[in-house]
């Protein structure tokens, strides 16, 4: 009898526990997945959301703009992140792009390097292999380690488009995320590499390029060159769940554009 | 119902029970099976059909490896010899040091030393990769930049020194077991004919722990193989030939680094990435079993 | 007692093998002191109680790891749920049920294999078979069954272990009774494995803990503060795949070197449980 019932007693509180610990978020989730560049600035829209709905919980999956496409295209997520503009075959696989913002490229050095500005032409060059020492373009005798981003990387399509390096980029080391190119860039004296410019932080120096240091105020006037568009990707003619569109809807809207700012990129009008 | 037919009723029920439970516990029994069974045919169904594409041996034995470009190549020797010159390099390294560290603990070692020296292996042991994969970026590959004047210490080496640190635990807590369960007569045998510690030590405990210490190679191997992580962090994702200074892509990290992003016939081809490696592994562990079996029965 | 002195060459034979040991364990001991001493000092200062018990904030820039704590703690519990019952039938069948020497060593054989497979292969399949085949996408339960099979050897072998060493004058005599086989072993045999799988557990606690490469494509890595039941339903990053992406893709070293830390600690604490647990039965069973 007595084994009966604390049978009873044990089953009646994992019960109780099971449905204690569920927070009942009656509102909905939203996944979205995709580009590391553009993480500061969903994170943010995203909390600024969550703020006032405080019923949707998000899911973000900083896994590169290529990962991303291809998770909308599985219908893993609801809205896919790009930082790069979504390419013919894609857009005929089914898939549609809105532009959120536009985020200029930096070009990145260690903060012991001495240059400050370089051609785009010297820029293609270094990349190419062309040219491979740093005296080469007034800096000091050492030889240039190329970072560079992993090929589904929306950074990298963009960065290569501008510079006209496509496939021939000769890297050193192909790293998954922006962070991760400020981080290797920061602690290599030789290093040189892309990275939003969102995310660049104090721990590299950014090179001006034709003499036009980037910002958000070159980017949006576009004599900074390096720039593309961060764009989220959705399946055309498939309706977002209600609090997928809702999020949609504030993001691409005028409210935002204060969250957007603040991240560091150039809203879209 | 008479008493008879009533017994008959309830041992009816009981063996009913019983063989319900055999069934249940059976089934139990089977999952290591069937989840071997389903890892196989998951990897085969998902890497044979890149296969059959590329072809067998534009696949094994061709060496580049481009999976986004216009004209996709999709050769994996380089993956292939990198991991097999990083796993060489890794046991070239690791085995004597933690060989030797073994037979001091196991043999010679006062005790306090030898639980102090447990303790700090098992906590070698329990550091998860990706703490190996941050301190070896963060102290590691700056410092093979500056030993060696090299532009980026991001290479093969830092990979090797890397998986020689993780594969130290596994091979010294094998190999002290091994040691230790050697007969304690063998030993005074040797003692008592005029060897000195030392040489009983290795000309006698070693020889007799033989199958052990090989078990714990093996052990070794397989782990150092089938690290990603800690690899992936310090040893800089370019699909070279293996070079000790250049950047290199394993194996392991060569389906990490691309697999959230691929698609179509560069995803299967990861798929197919994985299935030569679970056959590397598959194929050592064999060998093993095979040698291990003809030295049992040589012995009998 | 005749003291002969040794010929050369032994003499040099000792000195050198008994140079070389000293050099090979010193070398050991100063690797793993030097590997504790740096991750502490890096890590400790970027401790504090707020960094433990908050989520991040892309707003505030505020990084918290209470989610990943959570979350690590969420796959364990699920992780261990599964496998336990797994873990301690199988073993029950090989050692009380399996009279036929064929599939005894099928099995061990399987489980043997199943210990030596990559972890990045177990992620891959995992996310083949739980996330896609079954429709579970990213989440916390794909990841936790997919280390659940992972760890089932290491239940399977300890859970053994301990089974056989209840003498089998214990089942004799039980049998000699007339007590089933089902109910000889829900009495007699079961409760003396508990030491084995205890310490099973606290050895799968371990490995689930040190886990990476399996997670990184079946529990994704997410932040957000969820329940039980939330949080396995949806992606959630385990505090090594936050130290990773903290590490190599945001470059924010203070917090994986804090994260390596807490995670420091916590392999400690466990070896000295699995030490400690182990002792404790040794001692019951000598009594």
């Amino acid at each position: 009898m007595k084994k009966v019932i604390s049978t009873l007693l044990v089953g009646v509180l994992a019960a109780g526990l099971i449905t204690g610990c569920n927070a009942g978020t009656k509102g909905g989730k939203v996944a979205l997945d995709g580009s590391t560049s553009m993480e500061n600035v969903i994170g943010a829209l995203c909390e600024s959301y969550e703020s006032t709905h405080s019923d949707v919980s998000f899911t973000y999956n900083p896994t590169g703009s290529g990962s991303g496409i291809t998770a909308v295209l599985d219908g893993r997520c609801d809205i896919g992140l790009s930082s790069r503009g979504l390419k013919d075959d894609e857009i005929a696989a089914g898939l549609s792009e809105t532009v959120l913002a536009y985020d200029g490229i930096a070009v990145i050095v260690n903060q012991e390097n001495p240059v400050n500005d370089l051609t785009l032409e010297e820029i293609s060059s270094i990349y190419t292999g062309e040219i491979t020492n740093w005296s080469e373009v007034g800096g000091a005798d050492s030889e240039i380690v190329l970072i560079g981003r992993e090929a589904g990387s929306g950074t990298r399509d963009g960065f290569e488009s501008i510079t006209s390096t496509e496939e021939i980029c000769a890297y050193r080391q192909e790293l998954t995320s922006t962070g991760d190119v400020i981080a290797t860039v920061s602690q290599n004296p030789n290093a040189i590499g892309y990275a939003s410019i969102a995310a660049v932080n104090d721990n590299v120096n950014m090179v001006s390029v034709n003499g036009v240091s980037p910002s958000e105020e070159s980017v949006s006037d576009g004599t900074y060159v390096i720039q593309r568009p961060f764009v989220l990707v959705t399946r055309s003619g498939v309706a977002l769940s209600d609090a997928a569109q809702d999020f949609f809807d504030y993001i691409t809207s005028e409210e935002a554009w204060d969250v957007i700012i603040a991240s560091g990129v150039v809203p879209a009008n | 119902m008479n008493k008879r037919s009533k017994n008959a009723n309830n041992i009816n029920k009981k063996k009913l029970v019983e063989t319900a439970i055999h069934g249940v516990f059976l089934i139990l029994g089977l999952t290591t099976v069937s989840c071997v069974l389903l890892i196989t045919v998951y990897l085969v169904i998902s890497g044979i059909p890149a296969i059959k594409e590329i072809g067998l041996v534009n696949f094994l034995f061709g060496k580049t490896w481009a999976s986004t470009a216009e004209n996709p190549s999709f050769g994996i020797l380089p993956f292939i010899l990198t991991s097999i010159y990083g796993t060489a390099g890794a046991i070239l390294i690791g085995v004597p040091v933690g060989f030797m560290t073994s037979v001091y603990l196991a043999k010679m070692a006062p005790t306090k030393v030898k639980n102090i020296m447990n303790s700090a292996v098992s906590l070698l042991a329990g550091i998860p990769s990706v703490v190996y994969g941050l301190v070896g970026m963060l102290v590691l590959v700056p410092g093979i930049r500056r030993i060696f004047n090299v532009p980026d210490g991001a290479s093969l080496l830092a990979a090797i020194i890397i998986l020689s640190i993780m594969i130290l635990p596994s091979i010294i807590k094998v190999s002290v077991n091994a040691l230790e369960a050697v007969p304690k007569e063998y030993e005074d045998a040797s003692l008592a004919l005029g060897a000195t510690a030392e040489e009983t030590y290795f000309r006698v405990s070693v020889p007799s722990a033989k199958s052990g210490i090989a078990a714990a190679i093996v052990l070794g191997v397989g782990r150092a193989i089938g690290e990603s992580m800690a690899v992936m962090m310090v040893s800089g994702n370019v699909a070279n030939m293996p070079g000790l200074f250049e950047s290199v892509r394993f194996l392991t990290t060569a389906v990490a680094s691309e697999m959230s992003y691929s698609a179509g016939l560069q995803r299967q081809a990861l798929f197919s990435i994985a299935l030569v490696l679970f056959l590397f592994i598959m194929l050592i562990n064999a060998t093993f079993n095979f040698f291990l079996k003809r030295e049992k029965e040589g012995l009998v | 007692m005749i003291k002969e002195k040794l010929s050369f060459k032994r003499r040099f034979y000792i000195v050198i093998m008994r140079a070389l040991m000293y050099i090979c364990t010193s070398l050991t001991a100063c690797l793993v002191l030097a590997l504790v001493v740096y991750l502490l000092i890096k890590g400790i200062p970027n401790l504090s109680w707020e960094f433990l018990t908050s989520s991040p904030s892309y707003l505030t820039g505020r990084i918290g790891i209470l989610p990943d704590i959570l979350n690590t703690i969420y796959i364990m519990i699920a992780a261990l749920i599964v496998v336990i019952p797994l873990g301690i039938g199988s073993a029950v069948y090989l050692t009380e049920y399996a009279k036929n020497k064929r599939i005894v060593s099928i099995i061990e054989y399987a489980a043997e294999t199943l210990s030596g497979i990559p972890s990045i292969i177990y992620g891959l399949v995992g996310m083949l078979f739980f996330c896609q085949f079954l429709g579970m996408q990213t989440s916390l339960l794909a990841g936790a069954l997919t280390l659940c099979i992972m760890n089932l050897p290491t239940i399977m072998r300890t859970t053994q272990e301990s089974l056989k060493t209840v003498p089998s004058s214990y089942r004799e005599g039980a049998f000699g009774l007339g007590a089933s086989r089902w109910r000889v072993i829900r009495t007699v045999v079961l409760p003396g494995c508990v030491d084995g799988v205890i310490t099973g557990c606290i050895l799968s606690i371990g490995r689930i803990l040190g886990e990476s490469a399996a997670l990184l494509f079946t529990a994704g890595f997410a932040h957000t503060l969820n329940g039980f039941v939330d949080g396995l339903g949806s992606s959630g990053s385990s505090l090594t795949v936050a130290l990773y992406v903290y590490a190599k893709e945001q470059g924010e070293f203070g917090v994986a070197f804090a994260i390596a830390t807490i995670l420091l600690l916590l392999s400690f604490m466990i070896n000295l449980a699995a030490e400690l647990t182990q002792r404790f039965f040794r001692r019951k069973k000598t009594i």
